[in-house]
Parts: C-alpha cells; sequence; structure tokens
C-alpha cells in the first residue's frame, strides 16, 4: 500500500510528554509473540503519515518505506520487534482456573503473586499461590515451576478466556522521574525509537523499517524481513539487561553486568549471535563522541537481537545492534531511566545522518 | 578539683559500678544478688522504691506534673544461666539452658552458682567434626561423687567471666543487660526536674519470655513505655546483614521479631536526639525481643518503644558494648524523660 | 443511603496501613463508621473503636466484632548503592516477592518494585531455587544519592498492586486479608441501623494482628465485652489448596469450631444462619486460629468468641481473591444475630 507522505521532521527526534504517552500505550497493550496485532495497529497509525511505503507481511510484520531525498544513499534495515514474553491458556480446568505456559523466556520466580491480563479484551486475572499458612519451610525454598502454577479469572472466567488465548502481565507504565517502569520495555523502547527515526528520516539514506514479530521465540520475523528488504547495513535496535545491581556479598565484585543504567546507548561488539561490523561499531562510537552522546559497550555475552537473523540473510548484511540499558527484563516491571532512552535515540539519529556509502567501501 | 579529675573520678565510679553489674550473677529467677546490688545503687535517688511479686524492683522518681505522663522504663536485670536436670554418681552435673543459651559457648566455660560454689563445663567425646548439643555437656564442680557433690537438681548457675575493660569498648559476659541496668540507674540519678512520673523497672525473666515486665506494666500503668536493651550489631566480619554498628550512638528501635515499636515513640526519641544532637542509628531487628512487647500488650496498650545499646557477641561469655554508645544512652534517657513528651 | 460495599472495600484495599502504621486506613474506616455508630474512639496501639448503643435498658450487655485492620507488608533494613533491603512484616512467602510492585514511605511515597538480582549475584547455594528475601531488593528508581536522602533504616513498604475486579462478583488484591472483613463489619452496622438491637455493639478496627496481636490483647481490656465475634478470612480452595483446611469461595462463610470458639455461641450461631438460611461452612480449628479471637479469649477473666471468616484465595499475596457475595453474608449473618440477642442471652450460655 501506499499513501501521501509528510515531509519528515528534520530536527533532531526527543523524548517528551507526547513521547512518554506514546511508549504507554505500546507497553499497555499486549502483544505476545504470535499474536502483535495490538502493537501493530498503534505502529500503522503511528507511522503512515511518515512513509513512502507501509505493508504488513506474511509473518505479521510492519515493513515500512523512507526513500530519502538525496542522491547516494545507503539502504539501512533498521528493525525493533514488537513482540513481548507471556503466557498461552493450555487447559480450561473449569471455574475460570487455566493451566497456562510461557511464550519466551520468563523465569517462573517472576510469575507467583502477579496480576494478569488475558485476551484480547484484556480481562484481568491473577496467578495466585498457596498461603504461606499452608506451607512448609522446605517447600518456601523451592522455586514453583509453571506447572504449579493457575491463571485465575474468577468464578466465572471460564466465559471470559479459552484455550490458546495469550497473556500478559498487567502492569501499567508509570513515569518515575527520573526513570520509567513499566512491563515489556523490551522491546517497545525499540518500536517506539524506529517509530521516531520514522518520523524524522534523514534524506541521505533509505530508511527500512522493520517492526517485526516472533524475536522471543527465535529472531523469526527479522529473517524474512531482511531477506524481503534486501538491506545493505543492519540494524537492531531493541533493550538488553542491566545487570547492575550489587551482589550479596560486598566481597564479591559485580563483574558480569552487561550493561548499566544512566550510562548511555548500549553498542554490541558480539553477542550469541551476532559479532557486530566493526566499521558500524566505530561509526557509532564516533558519532557518540563527536556529538557528546554518552555510550556503552554492552559486555559481550550470550543472547540475541534481530542482527543475528539479519547479518545471515542472503548473501550476508554487515550489521549491528544498539539497545537501551533495561533492569528486570522478562518481569513485571522492568526499569529504565529517560536519559538512557533519549541518548539511544540520539546516538541512532546522528550516526544515520552521518552515514555515507563510504562506510561500506 | 579540676574538671578534668572531675571527669575521671566519675568515669572510674561507672566503670566500677558497671563491673559490679556485669559480675554478680542473676540468671532468670534467681535475682535476688542483682536485685540487692542494684537497689544499693539506687537508695537515696528514688522517691520510692518497691519489688513486685514476680521480683521486679521498681523505682518511682517525681510525680506527674499537669503537663507529664506516667513513664515507665525497663531494664532487665535478669541473664541467661543453666539449671541442674541431674547429678551422677560420680558428682558430673547435667543441666538444661535458661534462656537462649548455645552450647558452642560454653565448652571449657566456668559457672558460679547462687551459693558461691563454682565449676567448668566439659563435653562428651564427639564424632569428628560434629556439634556439640546441651545434651552432651556438663558440669564439674571438683568433686567425686554425687553423695559430696554441693550442687542439686534444680541449682542455678551463671557463667562466669571477668569484666574487661578494653578502652573504647567494654567485655562482659552479662552486657546483655547489666549495660542498660546501669544506663537505667544512672539516668535515675542524673534525672532532675521532670514533669514526668518515670518508674525505672528493673524486670526479671526477660530471658525466658518478657515476663516480669509483663506483670510490672500492669502494676505501674503506664501512659508510655520504653525497654532498654541490648540490640544486635551488624559490623564484625560475615556476620548477618543488619545496619547497626558499635561507636555510632544508641540505637532506636523500630521492631523487633517480638513487637513493632509504637511509630510515634520512634518519632519523639529521634527528635529528642536531633535536638539534643546525640548520634542514634535506627535499628530493625530480625530476631529477638524485648520488654517493649509486654509493655505494648499491657492493659488496654501501653505506646512503646526501645532504647537499644548496640552490642557484638550476644548470649557468649564476651559481649561487647562501645563505651561511647553507653555515654550517649544515659544522655538520650536523660533528655527523653526531661521534657514534656507529645506523642503525635 | 445504601454503601457501596464494593467501592467502600475498593478504597480500604488502596490503603496503606501495615502493622503499627494503621493511620491511613484508620482514617477512611473511621468516615465510613461515623455515620452508622454513636462514638468513636481510637486505642493507645491504634485501633479503631466505634460504639452502636443499644435499645435496652441501662446497664447493656457488650458484644465485640474484631476485624484487623492490618496489613502485611516490609520493612526496609540496610541501603546498598540505593538498593533497599527489606525484611518482612508479618508473614510474607518470599517467592511472591520478585517483580512486585510496591510503595516505599520514606520521607515521601516512593513507587518502587521488588527485584530478583540475577544468578550470579547471588550465593551459589540459591541456583534455580526460590530467592530468599534477604537476598530481594528494592528498586525505587532514583540516584542513589536521592535514595540515601528519602529513605531511611526502618521505613515501611507497602504493596501496590491495584485492586482488580474479576468476574463472577469476584475482588482481587492485596490486604484483603482482612479488609474483606472490615468491610463485612461495615455491612453489619449498615443493616444494624434498619434493625433493633438491645446489646450494644462495638466495632472494631483491630491493630496490629499480623505481627503480635497488639489490639486484639488491648481492646477487650477497655471495652469488656459480654462476648466477641472476630471476623477474618480463612483459606478458600482454589489451585494448590484443597485439603481440610480450605472451604470453598463464593459458598457462604466459614464458622470456625474448636478452643477459641465458645460451644453455646456456636450453636446459637448457627441456628440463625440456618434459620435465615444463610450458607455457611463448619470450619475445624483443632489449635489455635491465628486470628484476633486466640487473643480476646484469654483477655482479663476470659470472654467468649465465636470467629466468622470470610474465603479467599492466594492469602498473603498481593493478589488475594474473595466474593463479594461471602462479604455479605458474613456482614448479614452477625447483624441477624445481634439483633436477635435478647437482654439476658448471656445468662442462658451454658456448658453442657
Amino acid at each position: 500500500m501506499s499513501s501521501q507522505k509528510q515531509p519528515s521532521m528534520q530536527l533532531t527526534p526527543e523524548i517528551g510528554a507526547q513521547q512518554v504517552e506514546l511508549l504507554a500505550r505500546l507497553c499497555n497493550a499486549m502483544a505476545v509473540s504470535g499474536d502483535e496485532q495490538e502493537v501493530r495497529q498503534i505502529v500503522l497509525d503511528e507511522i503512515q503519515p511518515y512513509c513512502d511505503q507501509v505493508e504488513v507481511d506474511g509473518l505479521g510484520n510492519v515493513l515500512a518505506m523512507h526513500v530519502g531525498s538525496q542522491a547516494q544513499k545507503v539502504r539501512v534495515m533498521i528493525a525493533a520487534h514488537m513482540d513481548e514474553v507471556g503466557f498461552m491458556l493450555t487447559n480450561d480446568e473449569g471455574e475460570g482456573v487455566f493451566s497456562f505456559e510461557t511464550v519466551g523466556g520468563i523465569d517462573p520466580r517472576q510469575l507467583v503473586g502477579k496480576a494478569v491480563i488475558v485476551g484480547r479484551e484484556h480481562v484481568p486475572a491473577v496467578i495466585g499461590a498457596k498461603p504461606i499458612h499452608l506451607t512448609t519451610a522446605e517447600e518456601r525454598k523451592k522455586a514453583l515451576k509453571v506447572e504449579e502454577l493457575r491463571i485465575d479469572l474468577g468464578p466465572e472466567g471460564s466465559s471470559k478466556a479459552k484455550v490458546g488465548d495469550r497473556a500478559t502481565f498487567a502492569t501499567q507504565l508509570e513515569a518515575l522521574e527520573p526513570s520509567i517502569r513499566a512491563k515489556a520495555l523490551d522491546n517497545r523502547l525499540g518500536v517506539i525509537n524506529l517509530i521516531e527515526l520514522l518520523r524524522h528520516a534523514p534524506e541521505n539514506i533509505d530508511l527500512l523499517a522493520a517492526f517485526t514479530v516472533q524475536e522471543e521465540v527465535g529472531l523469526r520475523g527479522a529473517r524474512v524481513a531482511a531477506y524481503r528488504f534486501d538491506p545493505q547495513i543492519g540494524m537492531a535496535i531493541d533493550a538488553t539487561p542491566a545487570h547492575d545491581l550489587p551482589a550479596y556479598d560486598v566481597d564479591v565484585e559485580n563483574t558480569r553486568y552487561n550493561t548499566k543504567l544512566d550510562h548511555g546507548p548500549a553498542i554490541y561488539l558480539m553477542d550469541g549471535a551476532t559479532i557486530s561490523d566493526r566499521r558500524l561499531a566505530e561509526w557509532l562510537m564516533q558519532t557518540a563522541e563527536a556529538e557528546g552522546i554518552p555510550y556503552q559497550i554492552r559486555q559481550p555475552n550470550p543472547g540475541g537481537t534481530d542482527a543475528g537473523a539479519i547479518h545471515r540473510a542472503r548473501a550476508g548484511v554487515p550489521s549491528i545492534s544498539v539497545s537501551v540499558p533495561v533492569r528486570y527484563a522478562h518481569s513485571a516491571a522492568s526499569l529504565i531511566r529517560q536519559e538512557d532512552w533519549a541518548n539511544t535515540l540520539k546516538l541512532v539519529y546522528h550516526a544515520l545522518t552521518r552515514l555515507t556509502p563510504e562506510i561500506l567501501s | 578539683m579540676s574538671i578534668e579529675a572531675k571527669k575521671i573520678e566519675q568515669d572510674d565510679a561507672l566503670l566500677a559500678l558497671i563491673k559490679k553489674m556485669v559480675e554478680t550473677p542473676g540468671p532468670s529467677g534467681q535475682e535476688q544478688l542483682i536485685r540487692a546490688a542494684i537497689l544499693e545503687e539506687i537508695q537515696g535517688s528514688a522517691d520510692e522504691i518497691r519489688t513486685d511479686a514476680m521480683g521486679n524492683l521498681i523505682a518511682r522518681k517525681g510525680s506527674k506534673q499537669p503537663n507529664g505522663l506516667r513513664i515507665m522504663i525497663s531494664a532487665h536485670m535478669d541473664e541467661i544461666g543453666l539449671m541442674v536436670t541431674h547429678v551422677d554418681e560420680n558428682g558430673f552435673s547435667r543441666f538444661i539452658p535458661i534462656g537462649g543459651v548455645s552450647p558452642l559457648t560454653c565448652i571449657g566455660g566456668r559457672v558460679i552458682f547462687m551459693n558461691g560454689q563454682r565449676g567448668v563445663i566439659g563435653c562428651e567425646r564427639l564424632e569428628p567434626n560434629a556439634l556439640p548439643t546441651l545434651e552432651k555437656l556438663f558440669i564439674d564442680v571438683g568433686t567425686t561423687s554425687r553423695e559430696d557433690c554441693p550442687v542439686k537438681v534444680g541449682d542455678v548457675c551463671g557463667f562466669e567471666r571477668p569484666f574487661l575493660d578494653l578502652g573504647k569498648h567494654l567485655v562482659a559476659k552479662s552486657m546483655d543487660n547489666r549495660i542498660s541496668v546501669v544506663v537505667a540507674i544512672a539516668a535515675l540519678r542524673t534525672l532532675q526536674a521532670s514533669p514526668h512520673e518515670v518508674y525505672f523497672v528493673f524486670s526479671v525473666q526477660e530471658e525466658v519470655g518478657l515476663r516480669g515486665s509483663a506483670t510490672a506494666a500492669y502494676g505501674v500503668d503506664p501512659d508510655v513505655g520504653l525497654a532498654v536493651d541490648v540490640t544486635r550489631t551488624g559490623d564484625t566480619p560475615r556476620t548477618t546483614k543488619m545496619e547497626v554498628a558499635l561507636d555510632k550512638g544508641p540505637a532506636i528501635k523500630v521492631r523487633d521479631s517480638s513487637f513493632i515499636a509504637d511509630p510515634r515513640v520512634v518519632d519523639w526519641m529521634i527528635a529528642t536526639a536531633k535536638a539534643a544532637d546525640i548520634p542514634y542509628q535506627m535499628e530493625v531487628l530480625e530476631a529477638g525481643g524485648t520488654d517493649g512487647r509486654s509493655i505494648q500488650l499491657a492493659r488496654a496498650g501501653v505506646p512503646a518503644g526501645c532504647l537499644s545499646i548496640p552490642c557484638r557477641y550476644i548470649h557468649t561469655p564476651s559481649e561487647m558494648v562501645s563505651r561511647a554508645d553507653f555515654e550517649d544512652a544515659i544522655r538520650l534517657l536523660v533528655e527523653l524523660l526531661s521534657r514534656e513528651v507529645k506523642l503525635g | 443511603m445504601t454503601l457501596d460495599l464494593l467501592s467502600h472495600l475498593k478504597q480500604m484495599l488502596s490503603a496503606p496501613g501495615l502493622s503499627a502504621y494503621e493511620d491511613p486506613i484508620r482514617d477512611i474506616i473511621a468516615e465510613a463508621w461515623r455515620p452508622l455508630t454513636d462514638e468513636l474512639s481510637v486505642s493507645r496501639v491504634g485501633s479503631l473503636h466505634a460504639l452502636k448503643r443499644g435499645d435496652g435498658a441501662e446497664p447493656r450487655p457488650k458484644v465485640l466484632l474484631s476485624a484487623h485492620m492490618d496489613a502485611i507488608g516490609l520493612m526496609v533494613t540496610a541501603i546498598t548503592d540505593g538498593f533497599l533491603h527489606v525484611t518482612q512484616v508479618g508473614g510474607v512467602d518470599a517467592r511472591i516477592l520478585p517483580g512486585q510492585l510496591v510503595t516505599v514511605h520514606g520521607r515521601k511515597e516512593l513507587p518502587g518494585t521488588v527485584v530478583m538480582p540475577p544468578e550470579f549475584l547471588l550465593p551459589p547455594e540459591v541456583e534455580k531455587g526460590a530467592v530468599p528475601l534477604q537476598y530481594l531488593l528494592v528498586d525505587v528508581g532514583l540516584q542513589p544519592a536521592e535514595v540515601e536522602e528519602l529513605v531511611r533504616v526502618g521505613d515501611v513498604v507497602s504493596f501496590a498492586q491495584p485492586p482488580l475486579e474479576l468476574t463472577g462478583g469476584a475482588v482481587a488484591g492485596h490486604t484483603l486479608d482482612n479488609r474483606a472483613s472490615v468491610a463485612a463489619v461495615t455491612h453489619c452496622l449498615e443493616l444494624l441501623q434498619r434493625r433493633k438491637h438491645a446489646w450494644d455493639v462495638w466495632a472494631v478496627a483491630s491493630a496490629q494482628e499480623e505481627t503480635n496481636f497488639a489490639g486484639a490483647f488491648t481492646s477487650p481490656f477497655a471495652i469488656q465485652p459480654d462476648f466477641a465475634i472476630a471476623l477474618d478470612v480463612t483459606f478458600a480452595k482454589g489451585p494448590g489448596s484443597t485439603d481440610w483446611r480450605t472451604v470453598p469461595l463464593g459458598k457462604g462463610v466459614a464458622l470456625a469450631w474448636g478452643p477459641n470458639i465458645h460451644p453455646a455461641l456456636y450453636e446459637a450461631l448457627t441456628k440463625t444462619a440456618d434459620e435465615l438460611d444463610i450458607p455457611y461452612s463448619p470450619e475445624p480449628a483443632p489449635g489455635m486460629t491465628g486470628t484476633d479471637a486466640a487473643a480476646i479469649q484469654i483477655v482479663q477473666a476470659g470472654i467468649p468468641c465465636l470467629l466468622v471468616s470470610t474465603p479467599l484465595r492466594y492469602m498473603h499475596t498481593p493478589v488475594e481473591m474473595v466474593a463479594l457475595k461471602d462479604i455479605q453474608r458474613a456482614g448479614r449473618l452477625i447483624a441477624e444475630f445481634i439483633s436477635g440477642l435478647p437482654v439476658d442471652f448471656m445468662q442462658t450460655v451454658e456448658w453442657k
């Protein structure tokens, strides 16, 4: 489909009340891998006016293109996954009680005693736990397994949900200066940053924006999107864990923080799925230094982003990832610093405006 | 006499008082010696002194002015100890604990019975690497048969260990809670113009379940109650995490496992310490109880709190407190009792 | 005017009030009870006392209704790099904590989250097991310097999960233990507005039940009732909870039976329930009940007790669940029972 494009805003994108409000809508929406419709709809509504072309592909990816007006353009694909971890109902045990399975990587210890929402109607429900009074000390040492937990919608809940419905945490986004707390900040931050980049698309590149599906279950959306776009450069923008907490013992040094809050966007050199293209890493770091934007190198660690699929598309695509550091991803309440978010967007935007075909020569 | 010399004399007197208090035996239920020792120290400083049916020593100072309250201060005077359960044919005595006694700190320890008889604690052979239990331990009083053993079933002994002055820190087997007893005695002596009727209670049987203070609180029927007791610290290598440390001032208890201090009392204590520029620290104790609980639950309820003296190695023969914390505790208690009290 | 029980309950659920820190919830309950009673006062440990006078001749007999209002939660024990270490106030299973939304009551109210540090920052023995409370942290999203300024050791931390209305007239949230019972007392007082009752009714929202029953030990001393009815919640059948200690959710109140309960009072109460067709489950309590009744029973010369419980799932989690119907039933049963009490009721109570 095509549309009448509005001229893009050439000012540096910034984070204000409008962006926080959009992020709240994105985070509060449910988009468990395989059912990303709620976020997809928000994305389509937001980007339509700023693109030369928008389509939804066979897997549900939103593929949007902004064609730059300058000659000598580079075709840059930027991917941000729309999906989140969550649950699927697996068995109706009657009176509103359902067994369920997790979708994507969730530590079952994060589930107990939480409020959740079920299905497109966001029916409220809870994941309860046996009262402490009825447990033994020995029992309380063992973590509860998913098989032992149930989603409970209330006595008449069986009429409001069915096996196969998705569910996720019910947490609503809250802006807690200087932080933001919400579920699914991984990766609605990438989604909103990509929306902002489309609104402010530089004219020196063709911006190929992929809002991908099914990242949390194996980078599946990005794989087909990269094939379709056939870009010269690939970039995933995502959220990456900040394990910057104190250790249980002062004598233990935290050497595996991955990233730290307040230290700016995290540039990837290597993760479990991708070794970043060194030219692209230099390009991002030089941009940050030139623009006075703080940045950090994400500790080379396992884990992966859509770049893991993109760089292996067709004959190969030089790729890299940039993430916002986020504490407590894949839990009911993750936390970021607003500064880190703003700096990530700024870094990617400025890097794009400085991009020339020479980078690949 | 110079001011300096006077201070040294006072200090010496206080140290002598601490030594006297910590070296007098008085396990729960056998407080007669320590009660007599305290009575000796407070005669003449109080307006009225009585001993109640449980054995609590209760001293009143002042009377209730229109802007005053009836305040109960409770410092328990009992300590942990042992009671003999059996004397075998060779004169070895088996025992059970009175209060929380760890077998780890018993072996090789010395005890003194209420009649002055002394003894040492021995242990049966243990399996390699096994920890002792109290059942494996016995008291040896130096006799060789049941017949000539001066100890009988039911006799009570306390631990014996001389007072140790390390300068900045002071050590004894019964800093819990004799250091608080000294704080209360010093406050009783120092307290001058107060609008309050203050009852200094030297309570019995705290170590076996806060028993003495419960009846004392019923009898005194106070408007406000404060326990004075020791609390644990988290300032030694690899110990349980806790914010309280020696030398950082007396601690204001927010809670322990027996009660939550009345928030109004906590606020009163903080405000008083701040106004008098006395260092203090906040205490959240996750294990252990104090007389504060029994005061709180007396009759129709009493707003209650606790002034704590930080203490390392509680319930061992070498309980350690800071001299500065101790002195600041006296100042804080006197300040608390000298002024009008308005609870939130 | 009929009070909207659901909004009354939800208003109470959104107010903090940890044991000994009950002021916010007490104010809300006082507002609800003021128009329904004749006298309000606050006890020395913070319980709310409300007297609703009977129409019998003086001196009138007195019945005490005791529903504790305090909440379980957490308390700050230490601060490291801006992260808070906490301990529990009341019984909290540490396994429900990771990811919980909380409010830290520091120099101002701070929204926070309980967080579980990654495995490599925990002692090796924890592995994939439950992370003990001592290793969990609270993150308030502020820079460390600001945290030091606003939070101190001893500050209380309450659960902040907003209440949920579920299908079938069920409500989920934290502290339904025991605000559900406070709502039942409110409902009872409201019904008594339109009923004659000879007895004086003393409604008490008791303090500090979750820690040491400070309210339940002290209010009866001041009020000296002829007998008392404790209202609390009990374990509802549900996932993971099916043994003899559980009763069905939404199918009626639970009436405890055991050493804490006076058998003749129990007989009279169940007779009222049977006559009015108010459904209930007998709840065997072979030992102490773990409710205000256990404390009230041994105050002064001893006070005969009853215990009326609202079935609740997932007790002591932030997603406790009750059925509104059961709350109404508890309130109605007690109101009917009280209005039917003859002045000389206690003289007819016998051990047999």
